[in-house]
């Protein structure tokens, strides 16, 4: 540092800590609020200490399911979620060290041709495209389906950016040994590209699984049974009531139980994460 | 960039693409040809039959006061977010800057929520601010302030707008620090024996080298706050009151639910479209611009 003076640190602190704590007020309250009753919790008169419903509340959200809506339990919607998070993660990975590896290790006709239609994906996210994807969807029969609400959402150049990134990289030396000793193109593959690729493998993993898991418009349009829908999409469910109360406190209980796996995700892997984030966008 | 090492199969290539290209043809080059196509025809109510109306849709579109409004709120939402996220952030980056040794800690306490759901931060904001049982609405009110999100548009934009901020702090946060490390400390140690204080130095030295990543980041946060901003404004407000919070990705998703007017949804839909494209394209133009650096 050029100068190093006290309050300047003190200052910086403050500005910081005062910050850390603002962010994770909103989430401090969904907590608090989530182990209240919900008398409690609809008087406007929230205490900021937790209460003694906290296991009723977190039980009757993930087994039961609210009472004033029929919605499905919590506990469904989590397998849901983490069915189509960890489809949409692994399907990417899968077809994009593929496409990749084809792009980058093998020279054919249309080479750049395939490069381009898959690269130019980049520009439209699904968002844009939102009722004639639906409508493939319909026609395909996969609303309902886990495939409806993975398939949509892995074609995207992202991946095979970052892999054909990291392959360039990778010294052409490596080849040419396999070459030497007889390998063709499943076992250098297998034997020598794939193990160097685990921890591109693994950030890409972690952003996709987050990016995944939360979806929202997706999978709010193409489930029309409640069994089918992620925690994010019911959460808000949960609040859209005919009666004039909702359950506040089971919809917190859910809120933290929705974001609970990608925080976890950023916080125990944040090198991948930082990786994964720092390279998908490059 | 080429290989100078590579197989000489003639099939296989094909097979390892034929998984990616299925997917892509099938679920993003149909439906995107789809909405291009669409937008030039009027079906009729129960879709049996279209016909060909050249831009018709578009000129509808764009004789629509909803639609001018629409692209106002998405305009003075995306800079609103946009400017006050990347300031929030570069201030919170050059304290965390300050001291190296608390930067990564802070760091851990900073980005959790980039990985918190769009709708679920909605859900959240809008728990806090409920004009009955909100915790902060209580105070508001009791200093004599109607505050009311959910009559109020004003109001209702407001909120969006923070919960939009809280999450894209923790992404810019991250990118500054980063940016902010690779200013090369000497730079900054000539400023200052040249006199300059630590504001001037910032604003002289720090501020212009940051640029790249200051612009990156704007582009990127142009994008979030167009289409992942969906989930908060659809837990927080539905896109009302009375439409002020309804942006352009809303209206096409709220115009669409509706049914009838395919036409007209696919003319907003290539609207959209042409906008991330420009959008991308910028981003890449700026791109290359930095390799060259």
């Amino acid at each position: 540092m050029v100068e190093h003076r006290p309050w300047n640190d003190i200052i910086a602190y403050t500005i910081l800590t005062l910050a850390v704590f603002v962010v994770a007020f909103p989430v401090y309250l969904a907590l608090i609020a989530s182990t209240h009753d919900a008398a409690t919790v609809v008087s406007g008169n929230l205490p900021l200490l937790p209460g003694h419903h906290t296991l009723e509340n977190y039980y009757r959200a993930v087994f039961v399911g609210g009472s004033r809506t029929s919605r499905e339990p919590v506990g469904h919607m989590l397998m849901n979620s983490f069915i189509s998070a960890t489809g949409i993660a692994l399907g990417k990975i899968l077809i994009s060290i593929l496409s990749a590896y084809a792009v980058v290790y093998f020279r054919f006709p249309f080479r750049q041709t395939a490069f381009w239609i898959i690269f130019i994906t980049l520009m439209l996210p699904v968002e844009v495209r939102i009722y004639p994807t639906y409508k493939v969807v319909a026609d395909l029969h996969l609303l309902d389906t886990y495939a409806g609400l993975i398939l949509p959402l892995i074609a995207s150049a992202t991946g095979t950016l970052l892999f054909r990134q990291f392959f360039m990289t990778v010294p052409d030396e490596l080849l040419e040994a396999s070459k030497i000793d007889g390998a063709g193109p499943f076992r250098f593959f297998k034997d020598t590209l794939l193990p160097l690729s685990i921890t591109t493998i693994a950030a890409l993993f972690v952003i996709q699984f987050i990016y995944g898991w939360n979806q929202y418009l997706w999978p709010l349009l193409i489930t029309t049974q409640d069994s089918m829908q992620t925690i994010v999409t019911g959460i808000k469910k949960m609040l859209t009531t005919t009666d004039e109360l909702a359950e506040w406190q089971l919809a917190m209980a859910t809120a933290i139980l929705a974001m609970l796996p990608p925080v976890a995700v950023v916080v125990f892997m944040q090198r991948l994460f930082v990786r994964g984030l720092v390279e998908t966008e490059k | 960039m080429e290989k100078s090492a590579v197989f000489n199969n003639r099939l296989l290539p094909y097979l390892l693409l034929i998984p990616q290209l299925v997917i892509t043809l099938v679920f993003f080059y149909w439906p995107a040809s789809q909405a291009i196509w669409q937008s030039f025809l009027r079906e009729d109510a129960f879709g049996l039959s279209s016909e060909f109306i050249g831009l018709e849709n578009y000129a509808a579109l764009f004789a629509q006061p909803e639609y001018y409004k629409a692209m106002l709120t998405t305009a003075l939402f995306s800079s609103l977010v946009t400017v006050l996220s990347l300031s929030i952030a570069l201030l919170l980056a050059t304290q965390a800057d300050k001291s190296l040794k608390a930067a990564p800690v802070y760091t851990t306490f900073m980005i959790w929520p980039y990985a918190v759901a769009p709708a679920v931060a909605g859900v959240l904001w809008i728990f806090m601010f409920h004009p009955s049982l909100g915790t902060l609405a209580r105070p508001l009110r009791l200093m004599g302030f109607d505050w009311n999100p959910l009559l109020n548009g004003n109001h209702a934009m407001t909120l969006i707008i923070m919960a939009a901020v809280w999450k894209q702090i923790a992404y810019n946060f991250l990118f500054f620090v980063a940016g902010l490390q690779a200013i090369p400390k000497s730079v900054i140690e000539a400023g200052a024996i040249d006199g300059a204080g630590p504001m001037r130095r910032f604003w002289t030295i720090v501020f212009p080298l940051l640029s790249p990543t200051t612009f990156f980041l704007l582009v990127v946060n142009i994008v979030y706050v167009f289409f992942e901003t969906f989930g908060i404004i659809d837990a927080v407000t539905g896109g009302g009151p009375a439409g002020a919070t309804t942006t352009m990705v809303y209206k096409v998703y709220a115009d669409g639910r509706l049914g009838g007017d395919l036409g007209g949804s696919a003319a907003q839909s290539v609207v959209l479209m042409a906008i991330v494209i420009g959008l991308t394209a910028i981003q890449f133009r700026y791109v290359e611009r930095k390799v060259q650096y």
